[in-house]
């Protein structure tokens, strides 16, 4: 009888562990795999080619739509690459908005992350609980853009508005009792800062929550501890950026290194891993979100005291208040330039980079000097991570494909692009 | 204080000399132009020396400056006519000469030193050959072997010494390089399901080229570069 040495298998493109449509051509002996060739663009819309047909601030929707999970993150590496070429100065104040909004996004992330990889490894109780939390983040995203997900909050120059003075709150309906109602909208009586500092302050007991339940259990431990371990100089070769290569040891964070907006005025600490596997990975995460949760109330008690413009005052890149529209020629023809043509930015190229919650997310645009960008390259975290995969689960057994695809945090939007 | 980047500038043209040259940047970023066949020598110096160490491959990009600093409208004379927006495309032609323009496909390279705290970018033009061709720096840094997938499934620029050129984001069975500046963005190839035959079939695309806003490109006194240093120094 013949002897099968190792056979072919394939994962995915639907497989509710693939975060999206990742396939998977694993090459196995036995329940050891040998090899993983991932074939990505499944989920390819050409993002960047759509963005070179498009004036500037028409793209910025389809930034929200690349890591669907981060989308404000997204968002501020594509108007920090205009803000660049254009040489705009953005108002303290967005600035500050602009970094508590990073960093809710980035909580958003984590938690979302968390959550499946909780579920990917058998923690079915992590998915609940971390979308309990996610659903007030979203609500502080439907009150200042108006939508829970694709924003568009970013704009060259600043941010879309300033903060809300409300917040929405729950409609009555016959699924929930007068009780339960007003107990979910008393936190939303205030503004939307007191809704955010409430979360704040009631946020890191959730986090303990999520560690009681991972942090020490067996299982955990034993579906990440060893497993997919990267050395410092791999991770640095291979071109991990973020948690993954914090999580190998290197001290590298954009928001300390080269920091931008008002990063550098902020107090937090970069959590870094010790043995560079799924655990060390998942620790430094955990401990992410504590220290977001830092600079958000920072953020907060900023904004509190210090009003101001969001966003510049230079029309010809920003768009006129409506109330001088009326009578104002020069802001009808503002109006009427920036919507039908856009703006021209100068000849040139910039590549702006921001500390993402899964790595360095950068954008470079190359323009000639017209109202389209000439060519937009995004730089993906995940893009770099994914093409590790297989470096990654050599050795390993088939329920660790699962864990590492978890532990990369892969987002096929922006992967694909 | 002296600017880091102006003292990496140094090092870079002492060590390097004539292999690189420099790009005026107006975003205060360093930006080098290596030729093709240097490109070697000089990222495996960039990566070893300790006065670079960039260890790090950020990201690899192709570019395709076939239309550069075209525009759809001519500005000047078209108010006597009246704008439409139905821009007049001329109707695309494959470029399938032998011969390139020297300038017209260009990779460009993001390195980030962590050790020093430095980026760089680099931009090596393809030249004349069709296809376009480089070499590889995968054996350099291991991160570039899927960029450098993304560049040649997107540009079709060839990567000489890549251990696995594939297409990478682009459909199994794809004909043509999207992201070149004489592919439509509408694409070739339009898929249905064909029910009397039972398959997925490949037509020739039926829709129409739309121009929402056309491309123009303004004289804008305000990003001339003299004002702009005027700007800055003062």
């Amino acid at each position: 009888m013949a002897e099968i040495q190792s056979y072919t298998m394939n994962f995915g493109p639907q497989h509710p562990a693939a975060h999206g449509v990742l396939r998977l051509v694993l090459e196995i002996e036995g329940e050891t795999i040998h090899k993983a060739d991932p074939h990505v663009g499944l989920l390819h819309r050409a993002t960047e080619k759509l963005a070179e047909t498009k004036p500037f601030n028409q793209s910025i929707g389809y930034m929200d739509r690349l890591d669907y999970v981060s989308m404000m993150c997204n968002e501020h590496g594509y108007v920090m690459a205009i803000e660049k070429l254009l040489g705009v100065e953005v108002p303290t104040r967005a600035q500050y908005i602009r970094v508590m909004f990073d960093e809710i996004t980035r909580i958003l992330n984590h938690l979302m992350w968390l959550g499946a990889h909780g579920l990917d490894i058998g923690a079915m109780t992590m998915f609940l609980y971390c979308f309990r939390e996610r659903e007030d983040l979203m609500d502080c995203y439907e009150a200042v853009s108006g939508t829970r997900m694709h924003a568009t909050y970013y704009r060259p120059g600043g941010v879309y508005r300033d903060l809300p003075e409300t917040m929405p709150k729950y409609a009555e309906s016959r699924f929930r009792s007068k009780k339960q109602l007003d107990k979910m909208n008393s936190v939303r009586e205030g503004s939307m800062l007191d809704f955010i500092e409430d979360f704040t302050a009631r946020f890191p007991a959730c986090v303990d929550e999520y560690e009681t339940l991972l942090t020490d259990n067996r299982i955990w431990k034993q579906r990440t501890v060893n497993i997919a371990v990267v050395s410092p100089e791999r991770a640095m070769q291979l071109g991990f950026t973020g948690p993954m290569l914090r999580g190998s040891g290197v001290e590298w964070d954009l928001r300390k290194k080269q920091p931008y907006e008002v990063y550098d005025l902020m107090d937090f600490d970069i959590p870094v891993g010790v043995n560079g596997d799924c655990y060390d990975r998942y620790l430094v995460r955990v401990e992410e979100m504590r220290q977001s949760n830092r600079i958000i109330k920072q953020c907060v008690d900023w904004l509190r005291v210090n009003p101001g413009p969001v966003i510049t005052e230079d029309h010809k890149i920003t768009p006129p208040h409506r109330v001088e529209m009326k009578d104002d020629m020069e802001s009808l023809i503002h109006h009427f330039k920036l919507f039908t043509e856009g703006y021209c930015v100068p000849e040139g190229e910039a590549y702006a980079a921001v500390e993402h919650p899964k790595g360095e997310f950068g954008v470079y645009i190359i323009s000639d000097g017209a109202n389209k960008p000439y060519r937009v390259k995004i730089r993906a975290p995940g893009f770099a991570h994914l093409s590790a995969m297989s470096e990654m689960v050599e050795g390993h057994m088939l329920a660790d494909v699962v864990a590492v695809i978890g532990t990369q945090d892969i987002v096929f939007g922006e992967v694909d692009r | 204080m002296t600017n880091p980047y102006e003292s990496l500038a140094t090092r870079i043209d002492a060590r390097f000399g004539e292999q690189v040259s420099r790009v005026a940047s107006t975003c205060r970023e360093l930006t080098y132009e290596v030729d093709k066949d240097d490109l070697i020598k000089v990222a495996t110096a960039l990566r070893n020396e300790a006065d670079f160490g960039f260890e790090m491959l950020v990201d690899v990009c192709g570019v395709d400056y076939l239309s550069y600093g075209s525009d759809e409208w001519t500005t000047n004379s078209a108010t006597g006519t009246g704008f439409s927006r139905g821009v007049e495309r001329p109707s695309v032609i494959l470029d399938e000469a032998d011969e390139f323009d020297a300038r017209r496909f260009a990779v460009v390279y993001h390195l980030l030193s962590i050790q020093n705290n430095l980026r760089l970018r680099l931009r090596v033009f393809t030249g004349t050959s069709n296809p376009p061709i480089v070499k590889s720096v995968v054996d350099i840094w291991n991160g570039a072997n899927w960029f450098e997938r993304e560049a040649f499934d997107l540009y079709g620029i060839l990567f000489e010494g890549h251990p696995d050129l594939r297409r990478i984001l682009t459909d199994y069975g794809f004909i043509g390089h999207p992201f070149r500046k004489d592919f439509p963005i509408m694409g070739n190839v339009e898929v249905s399901y064909d029910a009397d035959e039972g398959r997925v079939v490949y037509k020739p695309v039926t829709i129409e080229s739309r121009t929402l806003v056309p491309r123009v490109i303004r004289d804008d006194n305000r990003y001339s570069a003299d004002l702009r240093d005027v700007k800055k120094d003062g």
